[in-house]
Formats: structure tokens, C-alpha cells, sequence
């Protein structure tokens, strides 16, 4: 950790904030400081740059204009890709599966850069996959189910490098088959809810990566309770 | 009225009252259905020959609907849809209720606006504010503003926009005659950077501007106070609402230039919509168990900020109803848009169909609460005495039917 506090930065909310994912930090905020580990969240805005200081990232969905715009200001002022080379913690949720590739190409069929920090490419699928998702964990990544909403156009190809987060039960994912990837420390997936809110194992998966060290057990009942929920919704 | 009209808007009257009478519904839109099946141009031809104004926006519309009808009584009979079937088969069945009624004024989807504003040729269009509402349903906000902006610029009467709200000077600044208010409310997550050229927008105060083209706030002719209005010839108005917080007397300022823009005289105009105390049951006050709750019903982010700052006036318990139904949305994800931690302290409960999504939420916003999915039963839990009970849209429905027939 590059400060007595874990900081969260939660990059360009104000683009890419569409789905609650101002949620994400929330939670990894909470889960930090209610075990006793000092932390903050940091909110870069649109227009200002992007520090690479951080310990763990938050992308969240945006508009399609929103993501382009995105894009550029994240090229522009490269704090999180520096940040990541060095090996920070990187949770890219819906748009950031696509905008975290090689590049992505809308339903336009304009293909754009994307920032190369996970071996994918994205195009615009048929229709757009709307409703609940329920994952399973593969390579024994996490425990339990993967829980979320989704809402995107979007699907996505990995390449040899990224391996995908969970294999899909109910939903779309990145092509209905898996859901979300998985390379080094960057963590991409494309279901909200928000996604850390409904699955606190990815939350402490990634705190574990930022602090060293695996989190002490925290149960939440309104947590646990909507995890059973939300599997019986979707007849899993 | 054409034959065939006649002929359409008589049977869609019939299967209405039928409807009503089977207990199908409140009639609202069925009978607007079947004549609109019958004559697709019946939207037009019932417009033909009034002064209508159309109202749409993403928060407020039934309240300005009904601000604005009850003000234009002043010049005649007004035909309206209040009770929220804001679609062009409810604005058919509205209009063929009263054919005969000189003005009327309509409360209008925002999606389905320029459908509306072409058929209608509105006097005046109403445009409040723009931001995230239902995105599995409605859409994106910039893809609404872009198809507004259109339709707002085909309008030959006069728009009424909110200059505050940034996504709706971008969709009202094309248009011939823009009458501006500055609300002083509107919701500035979905607008960091500009509807027109993407770059982002600045504020200063009340001041905001575009870093990249020359959208800016315009200069208002209206402006909403703290209590009072000042029209565009600098007279102050004092409002004295009966319903409570800021954006309804930015509700009630829209409205009253709506109704100055068809000829009311704004203190007339004032007069009449400071009566409306009750909007659909919204805002209403039940007694039950010895509680006096009072109902409020908040639909998206924007809303609930709005509704979570009225009910801080005072310090009463809150009953909190998530549903999570076609018509609220199936995604819950905007309840992290809602800043919950004001409610820190204060006495809650979690309600409704989708209380533990609320009460996960209400964890990490570190507010102490129970959950008790009955709303009426959540009422029942708390203290004897002042309730506030915040519901969405089919868990406000809901709750307010089962209310009355209690
Ligand atoms: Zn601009």
C-alpha cells in the first residue's frame, strides 16, 4: 500500500456511473474499514487527471457516448494504466469489459481503442441482454455463485491471457457461455446490481489482492439474504 | 368531429365504462385503446381545435399536469389526464371524456412525446427535467434528450423548459420561443459532460457552461424562490403551497408560465394551483393504528434525493417500499444513486417486495433498520405518531389502494 490508507478510486463517476457503481467502493470502503483497515475513496472526475497512486480501481457502465469519452481522458491522463503495471487492483464492471481491450466495436460498427490492459475485444452482439445473471466460479477463483444484473449490447472474446471470471448459469455474460474476466490483478465483469454489493467474496477477493493478506470473516444477514433471494428469482 | 372519430372515440367511451364496470381497471386506457386501433389519427383530430399544452419530463409530471389543468380553468373547460396514463391511448381516452372542452392539458411519457407533439401541435410544451429513470426500459438519457430536441424544434407554440437542468436547455435551445424558469432544481450525474459535444460542463454557483461549445445557462424569465416566484416582469408572487419541498415549487413555477404563456394571469394562476394538496394520493396522510403516515412516492434517484431532503424537515420514522416490477424497473442498481445515509439515525424500516436489496443497501449507508416486507404491517411496527412512507411506483399503487379500501 502506497498510504496508511487503502484509497478506492472510483475513476470518472460522473461518465461512467450509470449502474450504482458508485456501490463498488462503497462496499470495498466499508468491508476495509469495518475490519479495522484504515481507507478512502477517491473520486476522479471528468476533467481531471487520473492518479496512479491508488490501490485499487473502480470502472463502472456508462452510455456509449460516455464510454468514448472515457476512453479518451483515460488515455489522456494514464494514471490507472500505470498504476496497473505496477500491480494495482482493477474492477472494471459492464463498460469496462469493453473499454479495458484491445478494442471494441459498436453496434455503428466503428471500432475503437480500447486501453489494452486485458487481452479481449468486444463488439455489439444482436440484442441486448437484459435481466438477472447467475455464474458459477471457475478454476475455483471464488466460492459461492456469481449474482448481478445486466444490461448491455456488448460481447466479448477473450484472448489466451485473460481467462474468464465464471461460467454462465442464467443470463448472457460475455457471450452466454462465461461472464467477465480475469487477468493479473484486473478484475472485469459485466454484471452490476452492483456486482460487489451481491458478492462479497469478489469484494474480499479483491482486498485480499490489494492488502496481501485474506480478509477476516465479516457476515452480513441482509447480504446472505439477498444472495438466496436472488438465486431463487432467477430458479437456481 | 370526423364520422369515423365519432365512431371510435363512442366505442372507446363504451369499453371504458365496461372495463370500469367489470373492475378491469380504472378505465384509463383501454378505451383510449380501442379507438386509437380504430382511428390512428384520433390523437390529431381530438386535438383539432383546442389550446393544448403537453407536459413531460422524467420527475413531476402528474404534479405540473394537475397544477397546470387546475390554473387554465381560469380561461375554460380543461380536458386532462390526471392519474399518470400518460401515453397516447390514456391522452385518447382523456380527450374523448370531455370532446368538447376548449384547452387541454396533458401529461406526456418522454418517450413518447414527439408521437404526441406531432398529432397534437401543442400551445404549449412543458419540458421540467431530465435524468436516469428505468434504464432496462426507458433508455439512455442522452438518447431521450437527442429525440426531444428534435420534436422540441418542430414545436410551433411555446417551450417551457427548466434552464437548470442541463440536459434540458440542450433539448428546449433549438426550439423558436423558449420561455426559461430557473427551478433551482435538477440532477447533475447524468450531465458531467455535454449533451452537445461531450466535453465537460463547469459550474460556478448557479452558472454552468459548456467547456467545448456554447451551451450555457440561458438567462432565466422566470425564477423560483424560496417560497415565491418572480415572473418575467420582476413582480414577486408568493406561493404558499400546500404541498411540501423544493421541487414542487419548481412544479408550481413551470406551471405558472405554462399557464402565462396561454393567458392566465400569473396571480390567478398561483391562486389555483397552490389548492392542489393531494396528487393521485401522493402526499396524502393516513390514520391507522394509531399512525398518522404520510405517503410519498419516489420513482428514480433524482426523486428520492428530493423526497429523502422533505422528509428531513422533521425527525419521524421512516417506511421505506421497493418493488422491483416492469413498470419500477427490474433494476435495483439506482439505489445506490440514492444518498440513504441521510437517514443515519433516524428510525427505519426496509419494505416492500425487494426489502433486502433496500436493506443491503441501507447496511452500507450504515443505517440502523429492520425489514418488514408488508408496508401496511412496517406502519404498523413503528411508533405511535408521524410516519413518512417512501414508495415506488407500484409499491406506492399498491399501498394507496389497499389504504383506501382498509
Ligand atoms: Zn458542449
Amino acid at each position: 500500500m502506497s498510504s496508511s490508507k487503502v484509497q478506492i478510486a472510483l475513476v470518472l463517476p460522473d461518465l461512467l456511473g450509470t449502474y450504482g457503481d458508485f456501490g463498488n467502493a462503497v462496499v470495498l470502503e466499508k468491508r476495509l474499514t469495518w475490519r479495522g483497515i484504515p481507507a478512502e475513496i477517491v473520486t476522479v472526475n471528468f476533467g481531471e487527471p487520473v492518479p496512479d497512486s491508488c490501490d485499487i480501481y473502480v470502472v463502472g457502465g456508462g452510455e456509449d457516448t460516455a464510454q468514448t469519452l472515457a476512453v479518451r481522458h483515460l488515455r489522456e491522463h494514464p494514471g490507472m494504466q500505470r498504476a496497473a503495471s505496477r500491480g494495482a487492483v482493477i474492477l472494471g464492471v459492464c463498460a469496462g469489459i469493453q473499454i479495458f481491450g484491445e478494442h471494441f466495436t459498436r453496434a455503428d460498427q466503428v471500432t475503437h481503442p480500447g486501453l489494452g490492459l486485458i487481452d479481449s475485444t468486444s463488439h455489439a452482439g444482436g440484442s441486448r441482454a437484459i435481466g438477472e445473471v447467475i455464474a458459477e466460479p471457475v478454476d475455483g477463483l471464488f466460492q459461492g455463485l456469481l449474482t448481478g444484473f445486466e444490461n448491455h449490447q456488448g460481447r466479448t472474446v477473450l484472448g489466451p491471457s485473460a481467462r474468464p471470471l465464471a461460467r454462465v448459469k442464467v443470463g448472457t455474460g460475455n457471450d452466454g457461455q462465461v461472464e467477465g474476466a480475469v487477468q493479473g490483478r484486473i478484475l472485469c465483469t459485466y454484471l452490476h446490481g452492483p456486482v460487489l454489493p451481491r458478492n462479497p467474496q469478489i469484494a474480499d477477493l479483491l482486498i485480499e489482492w490489494a492488502t496481501g493478506e485474506k480478509p477476516a470473516p465479516l457476515e452480513l444477514p441482509a447480504v446472505t439474504q439477498l444472495r438466496a433471494e436472488r438465486a431463487k428469482a432467477a430458479g437456481v | 368531429m370526423p364520422l369515423r372519430t365519432a365512431a371510435a372515440v363512442r366505442l372507446g367511451n363504451m369499453s371504458s365504462k365496461l372495463s370500469q364496470k367489470m373492475g378491469l381497471g380504472a378505465g384509463g386506457m383501454i378505451g383510449g385503446r380501442v379507438a386509437l386501433k380504430l382511428d390512428p389519427q384520433a390523437l390529431a383530430r381530438l386535438t383539432t381545435g383546442r389550446r393544448v399544452a403537453l407536459v413531460t419530463g422524467t420527475n413531476g409530471k402528474t404534479t405540473s399536469t394537475m397544477m397546470l389543468s387546475r390554473a387554465v380553468s381560469a380561461l375554460g373547460e380543461v380536458a386532462t389526464n390526471h392519474g399518470g396514463a400518460n401515453m397516447p391511448d390514456g391522452h385518447v381516452t382523456a380527450l374523448s371524456k370531455q370532446p368538447d372542452a376548449p384547452y387541454a392539458v396533458l401529461e406526456v411519457d418522454e418517450g413518447y412525446f414527439p408521437e404526441v407533439a406531432r398529432a397534437a401541435h401543442p400551445a404549449v410544451a412543458v419540458l421540467l427535467n431530465l435524468s436516469r429513470d428505468q434504464l432496462d426500459r426507458v433508455g439512455e438519457v442522452r438518447t431521450i434528450e437527442k429525440s426531444l430536441r428534435t420534436a422540441l424544434a418542430g414545436v410551433q407554440g411555446t417551450v417551457v423548459a427548466n434552464c437548470d437542468d442541463i440536459m434540458v436547455t440542450s433539448a428546449a435551445r433549438d426550439s423558436a420561443r423558449v420561455v426559461w424558469v430557473a427551478t433551482g432544481t435538477g440532477w447533475h450525474n447524468d450531465s458531467a459532460s455535454c449533451p452537445r459535444c461531450g466535453d465537460p460542463i463547469r459550474w460556478q454557483g448557479e452558472h454552468w457552461h459548456c467547456t467545448g461549445c456554447d451551451l450555457a445557462r440561458p438567462r432565466p424569465d422566470w425564477i423560483t424562490g424560496d417560497g415565491f416566484l418572480i415572473t418575467p416582469q420582476g413582480v414577486k408572487v408568493d406561493l404558499s403551497l400546500r404541498l411540501p419541498g423544493k421541487f414542487n415549487q419548481a412544479n408550481a413555477v413551470m406551471a405558472a408560465a405554462a399557464a402565462a404563456a396561454l393567458g392566465v394571469p400569473v396571480e390567478e394562476a398561483v391562486q389555483r394551483l397552490r389548492a392542489v394538496s393531494n396528487v393521485a394520493g401522493r402526499y396524502r396522510t393516513i390514520q391507522r393504528s394509531g399512525h398518522r403516515a404520510r405517503l410519498l412516492l419516489s420513482k428514480n434517484p433524482a426523486g428520492w434525493s428530493e423526497t429523502l431532503t422533505v422528509v428531513r424537515e422533521a425527525d419521524h420514522p421512516a417506511v421505506l417500499v421497493i418493488n422491483a416490477h416492469e413498470a419500477d424497473g427490474r433494476d435495483l442498481s439506482w439505489l445506490w444513486d440514492v444518498p440513504f445515509e441521510k437517514l443515519r439515525g433516524r428510525q427505519v424500516i426496509a419494505s416492500g417486495e425487494r426489502a433486502t436489496d433496500l436493506a443491503v443497501r441501507l447496511t452500507y449507508a450504515e443505517v440502523e433498520h429492520t425489514i418488514v416486507p408488508d408496508p401496511l404491517l412496517a406502519i404498523d411496527a413503528m411508533p405511535q405518531g408521524p410516519v413518512e412512507v417512501i414508495a415506488n411506483y407500484t409499491a406506492f399503487r399498491d399501498l394507496n389502494a389497499r389504504s383506501a379500501s382498509e
